[in-house]
């Protein structure tokens, strides 16, 4: 059966927020009026030239933007194949690209008259960012983590500490990111009059992934003026990792129209796709939680099931709505990396290029091994390294039993 | 159509009080308990019954409910056992109204279509999902009405006078007024508060209003059976019950009577109040 694909890949959501059958506001009631309001005050955010001229200014000057577009040219010598770029996030304050959407839902929280901010984290990154901009602005920061990833990041904890947030560990479920989800809605539901819950990645109710994915597709559009200028032309493919899928969507959406440019999503194929792992594309169906439709790792009950990555940060049973999307009409392929592939990217990258790179985006270097060495001299290949790997320096360590 | 819980409403108007609704948890702590535990709620008292359908992630419950259903999913509870119970309950009980609460995933793998004819075959009356405002009513509100089941819709503080017809459409069965802003069991609800925005709701509608979400004690249900048709008890019996466990989480022999022990000494205090005039 031939699909029906629209005209535009990027004209979704609609106007409640469905990409295809996913997305939607899957919220309990005490929630639904605050994101109403929350769309209709970002919607009036979007269209003033004095919120988008603020945050320009901030972007630059205090993110540190344009990330650089840089050609790895010892890794590309290595595979011998495609000519592969990094769009450097990891070069971003706060060390992945999590600020660019942070430094958004704090300023139209701004706007909104909330004083009180609370986040989800796993790797830390995104409560990083929050933390940060929170001091920045003076507003009180709560951030959710689960407590094995309190453990596992403690870099990120001591960061977030410093920087004046409360660090709460959340010891139900799995205690993962998707435990630090529930239990920041459950605040949410609790404080709604006086909190903004900054999500940190493209999924959760309308509007949010439409929000997160506006705020980071800077990613994209850089990249867009960037290898014009370095190559003249638009690129042959594009590579990022996908937890809830940030980075990857703000890399893809600009590009998403332009039929020419493959694109490719890697999840964390964690101990490989027949055992534990956290590819909801890959593994999982069609289901509802955190406030939209997805794609979820589930048992045949409907019980959500526990991911498992080496990554803390794409340690999640789902994946944003729009990916599932881009996935069922086939505009996106999506590809996953084990751990061990990751940790073999992770090496490789420090040698080659003098760049750890955070163990996310590492699952997408793991594909590029696969892919760039079968491809032409002259393929352009965007990946997106959205995070830097000092913070999974113990954890690597450990994993490799001391030798890197 | 006329439901168990709509000749329930009308059967206690008729009778001048509100409506004793309890909320226990399907399996907890094991499947053959929490049938002995349902089969003693009618005559301890309990009008109308709600049986929570386990989820891995309440979002909207505190950590009581969060632990009857990991203790529930632990025990072997799907949603397929959940509406058995609910047909072994009524081989003996035809009359007293029960209303399946919980989130909507697992009613959407089960399939919406088989699950609103099996619950309804079972005997479920009406349907409480969290995580299913109006925005989403075409998902199982409006095929729960077409297959003859309730939707019981939540009100809260936040939902306003611009939003609450939205919210009262497509209610039937009852309205669930959330006393609070928070999860459950998290705060004490304000009887005066609750008696003006139940009075809010009914300037809205003439379905039955219940409030539930922070009522622990039998003194604290009459206050509010006096504000309102219905005081729905969920918590304090979940907390009851997971006292009688032993270190493992099994049932002991004082299980089923702690709940019905509560069950009665609330449903005493919901009787013992005087509704307000209407």
């Amino acid at each position: 059966m031939n699909q029906i694909l629209p005209n535009s890949f990027r004209s979704g959501p609609d106007e409640r927020g469905h990409f295809g059958i996913f997305g939607g506001r899957f919220v309990a009631e005490t929630l639904m009026p605050l994101i109403l309001d929350l769309e209709k005050a970002y919607a009036a955010a979007k269209n003033d030239p004095a919120f988008r001229a603020e945050m320009d200014g901030y972007l630059k000057h205090y993110v540190g933007r344009p990330s650089p577009l840089y050609f790895a040219e010892r890794m590309t010598e290595h595979f011998g194949g495609a000519k592969i770029y990094f769009k450097r996030e990891d070069l971003n304050h706060t060390g992945a690209h999590k600020v660019n959407n942070v430094l958004g839902q704090i300023m139209l929280a701004r706007r909104m008259g909330k004083q009180r901010i609370i986040a989800e984290t796993g790797a830390g990154m995104h409560g990083v960012a929050t933390a940060t901009l929170c001091a920045k602005f003076g507003l009180d920061c709560v951030v959710y983590m689960g407590a094995v990833d309190v453990e596992r990041q403690q870099p990120n904890v001591l960061r977030m500490k410093a920087l004046g947030a409360e660090v709460r560990p959340v010891t139900s479920g799995a205690n993962t990111l998707k435990d630090a989800m529930n239990e920041a809605l459950r605040d949410w539901v609790t404080n709604v009059h006086d909190t903004f819950y900054c999500i940190g990645t493209v999924a959760g109710p309308h509007p949010y992934p439409m929000m997160v994915r506006d705020f980071q597709a800077v990613i994209g559009q850089e990249v867009r003026e960037q290898i014009q200028q370095l190559e003249g032309r638009l690129p042959d493919s594009l590579i990022a990792c996908i937890g809830g899928g940030s980075n990857a969507m703000g890399l893809f959406h600009p590009f998403l129209d332009d039929s020419g440019v493959a694109i490719y999503g890697v999840e964390a194929a964690g101990h490989g796709l027949s055992k534990l792992h956290a590819a909801s594309i890959a593994g999982g169906k069609p289901g509802v939680l955190h406030g939209n439709r997805t794609y979820l790792l589930m048992d045949p009950d409907g019980q959500i099931e526990e991911a498992h990555s080496i990554s803390a940060g794409l340690d999640y049973p789902g994946i944003g709505p729009e990916h599932a999307w881009l996935h069922d009409v086939g505009r996106v392929n999506f590809l996953s990396a084990t751990d061990t592939e990751a940790l073999d990217a992770f090496k490789l990258c420090c040698r080659l290029e003098g760049i750890i790179p955070a163990l996310e985006p590492a699952h997408a270097l793991a594909k590029v091994a696969d892919l760039a060495p079968i491809l032409p001299k002259d393929h352009l290949m965007v990946l997106n390294m959205s995070g830097r790997g000092d913070k999974d320096l113990a954890s690597v360590a450990e994993h490799l039993g001391g030798k890197f | 159509m006329t439901t168990r819980i709509d000749t329930r409403f009308a059967q206690l108007k008729r009778e001048g009080r509100a409506a004793f609704v309890t909320f226990v948890m399907a399996g907890d702590p094991d499947l053959a308990t929490s049938l002995q535990v349902l089969k003693a709620l009618p005559a301890a008292g309990a009008d109308i019954i709600e049986i929570g359908m386990p989820f891995t992630d309440p979002m909207a419950d505190g950590p009581s409910i969060q632990a009857a259903g990991l203790r529930a999913l632990h025990a072997g509870t799907t949603l397929h056992k959940t509406l058995d119970l609910v047909r072994d309950f009524r081989k003996d009980d035809a009359a007293t109204p029960v209303v399946l609460m919980g989130y909507y995933n697992p009613i959407y793998i089960y399939g919406v279509d088989a699950f609103l004819a099996d619950a309804k075959a079972a005997g479920v009356d009406g349907l409480i999902i969290v995580d299913l405002p109006p925005e989403e009513d075409a998902e199982l509100c409006i095929p729960a009405m077409k297959a003859g089941l309730n939707f019981i819709r939540l009100a809260t503080p936040t939902t306003d006078e611009k939003r609450l017809p939205a919210v009262l459409a497509n209610t039937s069965g009852f309205v669930y007024y959330v006393s609070i802003t928070g999860i459950t069991g998290s705060a004490s609800a304000d009887s005066a508060a609750v008696g003006a925005a139940v009075a809010r709701i009914k300037r809205h509608t003439d379905l039955p209003v219940c409030v539930g979400f922070g009522i622990r004690t039998p003194e604290g249900a009459r206050a509010i059976a006096a504000q309102a048709d219905g005081a729905v008890v969920g918590t304090a019996l979940i907390d009851a019950l997971q006292k009688t466990l032993d270190a493992d989480n099994r049932a002991t022999a004082s299980t089923v009577g702690a709940v019905a022990d509560l069950v009665a000494a609330l449903a005493a205090g919901v009787r013992g109040a005087e509704q307000a005039a209407e």
